[in-house]
């Protein structure tokens, strides 16, 4: 992906270059996020993923958006979902591909702009990107 | 493009609904070879934006990192009775539209 302004552009597709171009050198906390994904996958393909935060999703308190990294992808961000106060519950569910066993965090921006965040390893068996599937 | 999207047929108000939406798209990620060694190119839905009477609700932005026919499951809190459209744009600028009609009870 290209890379917003202020991250270099060679590293934005390592896990690092990812969390800098979402943190943007804020701090982020483990809390209030729960990523939920299956320990083992059989394969890359497609693994569900559930992502929620305990945001009571209103006005003055609610979740921005939830960014997804996924650190031996190729392009490790995998994807933003936006929110706000319309959503009523701060809660997203969707399938991924992995490439590989690793580890997948999910990091929530509420709207006083602190970062939270929760990380789950992954074992999978068979990667995504390996053959023609 | 096909696409589902299933949202409850009614909700109270304030409640927040469960909107189901799924694409049917290959979400091609790039680093595939076709049998005469020829790339295929990268062609994802990169961005679905979803309206709740008119307003926007909710947006993804979505890579090669979503599995091929992605689905999405989200919240919408039910105020007035709408639709609930979804439309989504891929990468070689194919769009698609559904909506659902929400019908909103005291």
């Amino acid at each position: 992906m290209n890379p917003p302004p202020g991250v270099d552009a060679r590293i934005i597709n390592t896990p690092e270059g990812a969390l800098q171009s979402i943190l943007n050198g804020a701090p982020m906390r483990k809390g209030r996020v729960h990523l939920e994904l299956p320990a083992i996958a059989e394969n890359g393909h497609s693994v569900g993923m559930t992502v929620k935060v305990d945001s009571p999703m209103s006005e003055a308190d609610h979740v921005r958006r939830i960014e997804l990294i996924a650190d031996k992808n190729p392009v490790p961000r995998v994807a933003t979902f936006v929110l706000g106060p319309l959503n009523g519950r701060a809660e997203v569910e969707s399938r991924l591909r992995l490439n590989g066993t690793q580890r997948v965090t999910a990091i929530a921006q509420l709207s006083d702009g602190s970062f939270w965040f929760d990380a789950v390893d992954v074992t999978v068996n068979e990667l995504a990107c390996l053959d023609g599937g | 493009m096909t696409a589902r999207i299933q949202v409850p047929a009614e909700a109270r108000r304030g409640e927040a609904v469960e909107v189901r939406i799924v694409i049917q798209h290959p979400m091609e990620t790039g680093f595939r070879y076709d049998a005469l060694g020829r790339r295929t190119p990268r062609n994802v839905i990169h961005t679905l934006l979803c309206r709740y009477g008119g307003a926007e609700v909710f947006r993804a932005e979505m890579g090669a990192g979503i599995a091929a026919n992605p689905f999405l499951r989200f919240f919408v809190r039910a105020s007035e009775p709408g639709d609930i459209e979804c439309s989504w744009v891929d990468s070689e600028n194919a769009s698609g539209t559904v909506s659902a009609r929400l019908t909103v009870t005291v």
